[in-house]
């Protein structure tokens, strides 16, 4: 039947010229079709209203700054829901990166790069780890990661016996403190939103421009399809866990210079970037969703975050926020699902 | 052809009967379409009843009314006189209108019994009375003859296909079905299930049960059925016996013209060998030899499960030979996934298009440049698919619309397009018109034919004897994973049907030589 | 041709109704982990109390009983664990440490358990929410509510009110009894219960089961609802052993992930209409006499969580080798 309710068109339409232009189709793909910018656009002008300081160059550039980790966070959680999976270990990651580095590096500057070249290649390992079990065991992702989380957390407190020790040395802390300073108009240009610019523009370029991003989609979308098309979902896959833990151990180092070293740096880190990613579009079960709506998800917790503060509302109230607003972003997409048909 | 003033009434019965089913003037929109156009329809007791029409002719839609998926914009349906009114499946079922889908509505890991008496479990003392749910589910297989081979507890899950469709069978016995209709019911069973499917369903008859039965199949329509009623764009053609008609006179009804030549002709030459088997075998497939050339459509016939699909799958590496060798284009080849057999030149279209074939979410353009984008070594991410859209003669808005949204033909098309944008020269088509009408069939065979005339090989397996007959140069036939023997393009279906049962292996050698 | 599956062939009939295969298995590897962990505590001079392994589950025990249900129909509860917290500080703010008033705070921790199900099941159902989603939008909720009301002990249950917590009849205490009761309900409800076999139809295929008449909603909100009532009972157990309700006592034993991971250990399929809670019931004690074992060998009690999370995978990697399916 849907093949009258579009009347065929012409046949010569595809020998002459490819439908669509393909800016527009770029546009798209990068976009997605989420509400999320409108939202965070009012949430922005709320804030501004609220705050008139907000939209000064520095001020922002600090909001920014502090949203970076759970933007990173999103990105590379992103590519693991569009697969079809989840990634629950991220959490422990972080608190394992941050931990682990101030035991480490213990406040002796020199130690700071090849202790985070070690973290990322720890990143590598987890993320492997975690795609190979799925892959190759067959078990849920939801499963695997929550083992991962278990067994990260286990052993970040077996490693440090329960409390912290050591300290980060500024060198460290200053990609989540510090910024290139003096920069006219914009005050301190920070790290941080650097490290978000050079992680998202990775993601995009890697999901909308590599065959590797299509087919994650088709992963995700048909994994069966996907697999007698000639794609290696295990392997599609498993680099999807390999970005999510990389952006888990990018976000630690984030955190940790932002934050300092504390045993629940990560902690719920995992379900924030779900909550983000499901508010940039994406579909749990994969197939649907777009690195940029999934960074402004992110964006728009912190948004959300930040104006409760403004208004003055106990932080607790945040989670209630966070709460009602991630169900009925999803509540929303379903519905206008249900009636595009 | 236009739509008949027959009234639908006349009816092989005498007087005193009256029709068990009466639809009169049903009309469906759907937004932007009309399905259903002032239909009518019924049914006598005992009365096998074909409906008949091609995709989007409205038959489901038909049939779904009749079941109360959907309710009619105008018009009524009548049981024995009476004016009914469903609003959900189980109230058609309660009122003896039960409809057998081509998937099926069971649940694998629950019982027979579990599955046939889901959601009216017998009760006592408010708890399911599994004792007595199970006593009545024997008795209905006993009433079916098919006590001994399934047993109650069984769980769908260790159930052939065939004896799912008895379960199904047997749930809408349980309702004391006086109206069952069936989909396409033998589309998955092979030529000796379709034998006992048609005894069961005379069975069914001579209990005064009235059939409905809906397929592409016009040969079985001609076997099996008393009355055929065709369905075209949402109207109803004509009703007439069977007695009376003949699979061409059926077809010109549904496609309104006459389809002269149908089948492409055969090509007078075949060049090189493409592929060339020798010895395969897995755990399977055992002693496969087999060679195919280019420029030639070969047909692999043979029954269900006899090793068809799984020798299709084999050349692609889903479930790899273990022995044996292989050499395409005459390079030995050792292919042990998808990947490399699409690196190598093979194409796959499988049997299962939606669950296979595509990605439903995606658009024309990535699925067409799925295959493309993975296996080749390529680090191009586009390439135009005018020449593509056009070889297949897709019927679409853009080609970035969701595939989802496409008919069943055009999907089809879709997933030769995959194939073509890998320049395959090796394809293998696994049942490629399974579901597809009768117009776009002629297209897909037409354009078999062009891509073995411009050089490819294509092996094509198909449950549908003519088609296999009609089109192939030669003719593979399979029994018990391994080859029973060969025969040229054009021979009879009974040739071709002692070899796949095997009941005289004297006339392979003749007929191959 | 024939269809008599093994399992038909070897039971005689009266046998119908007992568990499947699976379950078998999980408690072979749970009689198993018995023997090694006994042994390897008798070996270095302690000894295991079998009692007190038991009273140790029962606060995930009985919450796991309802994760099943859940999770049997295709659904989940991220959000349990702040559900025990606000069981444990409603109870315990209603009762205020006053005998009289035990039945009040009862009840009023049954209605929170009964609109906190419902409204998961109806945001799911009815607004189509992914479950992960819906329960954990449900979780940050109760979170933030708490938080915002308690930051340390409120309340008090009386006196009369600990043999939930303590008491025991003979050697076996009270709790042990609820949780096995609970357990053997739980399995009668999805064996002899229509509301078990639509259940376990739903999170097959909710599709079927609605073609089929079943009212997928309305299991789908019933089984949440029974999930929350376990949550509920596990906080009032939790709140009669501290005397108190503290908004942290349910987030601190992990309930939430912790319930799945003991339903997923006992054999039941994360996706839904495979498994049932006799299999949750054993996953739950091996976790126990996991925890067990650790704290007799003087293990470090890092190192349990570690083992725990690689037992998890182990035991869903050995299901999903059962059931393989050659194209994934």
């Amino acid at each position: 039947m849907s093949a009258r309710t579009a009347p065929p068109p012409s046949r010569e339409r595809f020998g002459t010229a490819p439908t669509g232009s393909p800016g527009r189709r770029i546009g798209r793909a990068l976009l997605g079709t989420a509400p999320i910018f409108v939202i965070l656009a009012a949430l922005l002008v709320w804030i501004t209203i609220e705050n008139p300081n907000f939209t000064d160059p520095p001020l922002f550039l600090l909001f920014l700054r502090r949203a970076a980790p759970l933007m990173v966070l999103a990105a590379g959680q992103l590519f693991v829901i569009l697969a079809g999976e989840f990634d629950l270990s991220v959490g422990a990651l972080i608190t394992l990166v941050v931990i682990v580095a101030a035991r480490l590096i213990d406040g002796e500057p020199e130690r700071t790069w090849p202790v985070i070249a070690l973290l990322l290649l720890f990143g590598l390992v987890v993320g492997l780890v975690n795609g190979l079990i799925t892959t190759r065991l067959h078990v849920p992702s939801f499963i695997t990661t929550l083992g991962m989380l278990l067994i990260l957390d286990g052993a970040t407190s077996y490693w440090t016996g329960g409390s912290p020790r050591g300290e980060l040395p500024e060198n460290f802390r200053q990609w989540g403190r510090l910024g290139i300073e003096d920069v006219p108009v914009l005050g301190q240009l920070p790290y941080a939103v650097f490290a978000v610019l050079i992680f998202g523009s990775i993601a995009v370029l890697i999901l909308h421009f590599t065959a590797y991003g299509k087919q994650v989609y088709a992963t995700g979308g048909n994994p069966r399809a996907a697999f007698l098309s000639g794609v290696n979902v295990s392997a599609v896959r498993t680099a999807a866990f390999v970005l999510s833990a990389t952006s888990a151990v990018i976000a630690g180092i984030l955190l940790g210079g932002f934050t300092g070293v504390s045993p629940d740096a990560g902690q719920g880190r995992e379900f924030q970037a779900i909550s983000a990613v499901v508010l940039g579009g994406a579909v749990l079960g994969g197939g649907r969703g777009a690195v940029v709506p999934a960074m402004a998800g992110a964006l728009t917790l912190e948004a959300i975050f930040t104006l409760l503060n403004i208004l003055g509302l106990e932080s607790p109230l945040q989670y209630v926020v966070q709460g009602v607003i991630i169900i009925v972003a999803v509540a929303f997409a379903a519905f206008r699902q249900r009636t595009a048909r | 052809m236009s739509v008949s003033s027959q009234p639908a009434e006349t009816s092989p019965r005498n007087a005193n009967e009256r029709p068990v089913l009466t639809m009169r003037g049903i009309t469906k929109t759907f937004p932007g379409v009309t399905a259903l156009a002032s239909v009518d329809l019924d049914a006598w007791p005992g009365e096998v009843h074909a409906l008949v029409g091609e995709n989007g002719a409205g038959k489901s839609t038909l049939m779904k009314v009749l079941a109360g998926v959907y309710q009619p914009d105008q018009g009524e349906v009548r049981l024995d006189g009476e004016r009914v009114r469903f609003h959900h499946p189980r109230e058609a079922q309660e009122r003896g209108v039960s409809i057998i889908h081509q998937e099926f509505n069971l649940l694998p890991a629950r019982t027979v019994a579990q599955n046939i008496f889901l959601g009216r479990e017998p009760r006592r003392a408010g708890l399911v009375d599994q004792r007595a749910m199970e006593r009545a589910t024997a008795e209905i297989l006993a009433r079916l003859g098919v006590e001994r081979s399934i047993s109650p507890r069984a769980l769908i899950d260790r159930l052939s296909i065939a004896q799912r469709q008895t379960v199904e069978i047997a749930k809408a016995l349980s309702f004391d079905a006086r109206i069952l209709v069936m989909d396409e019911p033998t589309a998955a069973l092979s030529p000796h299930e379709v034998e006992a499917l048609f005894a069961r369903v005379r069975a069914l008859q001579k209990r005064g049960i009235a059939l409905l039965y809906v397929s592409h199949r016009l040969e079985e329509v001609i076997a099996i059925t008393q009355r055929v009623t065709v369905l075209k764009d949402g109207e109803r053609v004509d009703t007439v016996p069977t007695a009376e008609t003949t699979p061409d006179r059926l077809i010109a009804m549904m496609v309104g013209r006459d389809l002269d030549h149908y089948y492409p002709e055969r090509s007078e030459r075949t060049g090189v060998p493409m592929l060339e088997i020798r010895s395969g075998g897995n755990d399977r497939l055992r002693d496969i030899d087999l060679t195919v050339h280019r420029g030639e459509i070969v047909g692999i016939g043979g029954l269900e499960g006899a090793g068809r699909t799984e020798l299709a799958r084999a050349i692609f590496g889903v479930e790899p030979f273990t022995h044996g060798t292989m050499t395409l284009a005459s390079r030995p080849v050792r292919i042990t996934s998808p990947r490399q057999a699409i690196r190598a030149g093979i194409g796959f279209l499988t049997e299962d298009r939606k669950g296979e074939g595509l990605v439903l979410i995606q658009t024309i353009r990535d699925n067409a440049l799925l295959a493309f984008r993975s296996a080749r070594r390529t680090t191009r991410l586009r390439q135009a698919l005018g020449d593509e859209a056009r070889k297949v003669d897709l019927r679409a808005a853009s080609l970035d619309q969701e595939v989802r949204l496409l008919s069943g033909g055009n999907q089809q098309k879709v997933v030769l397009m995959k194939w073509l944008s890998t320049r395959a020269e090796l394809l293998i088509f696994d049942e490629p018109t399974r579901g597809i009408d009768i117009g776009a069939k002629a297209g897909i065979y037409d354009l078999m034919r062009e891509l073995a005339g411009n050089g490819a090989a294509i092996l094509m397996i198909s449950s549908e004897l003519p088609e296999v007959i009609g089109l192939s140069d030669r003719i593979v036939v399979m029994r018990d994973g391994a080859i029973a023997g060969e025969l040229p393009g054009g021979s009879d279906e009974a040739t071709i049907m002692t070899l796949a049962t095997g009941e005289r292996d004297a006339l392979v050698a003749g007929s191959a030589a | 041709m024939s269809v008599v599956t093994a399992s038909d062939r070897t039971l005689p009939a009266r046998w119908a109704g007992l568990p499947s295969s699976g379950t078998w298995a999980i408690y072979g590897v749970l009689l198993l982990v018995l023997a090694v962990s006994w042994t390897l505590i008798l070996a270095t001079g302690g000894n295991i109390n079998l009692t007190n392994t038991l009273v140790r589950s029962v606060a995930l025990g009985i919450v796991a009983v309802g994760q099943t249900f859940v999770i049997l129909g295709g659904s989940l509860d991220l959000s349990v664990a702040y559900q025990v917290s606000v069981t444990a500080i409603t109870a315990s703010v209603v009762m205020d440490g006053r005998p009289d008033r035990v039945w009040l705070g009862v009840l009023a921790v049954l209605g929170v358990g009964v609109a906190i199900g419902l409204a998961n099941g109806l945001i799911i159902t009815v607004l189509h929410v992914n479950a992960f989603i819906a329960t954990l939008g449900m979780s940050l909720i109760l979170r933030g509510g708490l938080n915002a009301g308690f930051d340390n002990f409120a309340g008090a249950v009386p006196r009369e009110f600990e043999w939930f917590g303590y008491g025991d009849a003979g050697p076996v205490p009270y709790s042990v009894l609820v949780l096995i009761a609970l357990v053997v309900a739980g399995w009668f409800v999805l064996r002899f219960t229509r509301f078990g076999h639509h259940l376990y139809a739903v999170g097959e295929s909710e599709d079927t089961a609605r073609l089929s008449g079943v009212r997928s909603a309305r299991v789908i909100i019933g089984a949440h609802v029974l999930c929350s009532l376990t949550a509920v009972l596990t906080g009032l157990f939790i709140v009669s052993r501290l005397r108190a309700g503290a908004p942290w006592v349910g987030p601190d034993g992990n309930y939430d992930l912790e319930s799945i991971a003991a339903v997923v250990l006992g054999g039941t399929a994360l996706a839904g209409g495979r498994g049932g809670v006799l299999g949750t019931f054993a996953g739950v004690v091996i976790l126990a006499l996991l925890d067990n074992a650790f704290n007799q060998l003087e293990v470090n009690a890092f190192l349990k969580d570690v083992v725990r999370g690689v037992i998890i995978i182990a035991a869903v990697a050995l299901y999903a080798f059962r059931q393989r399916d050659p194209i994934r």
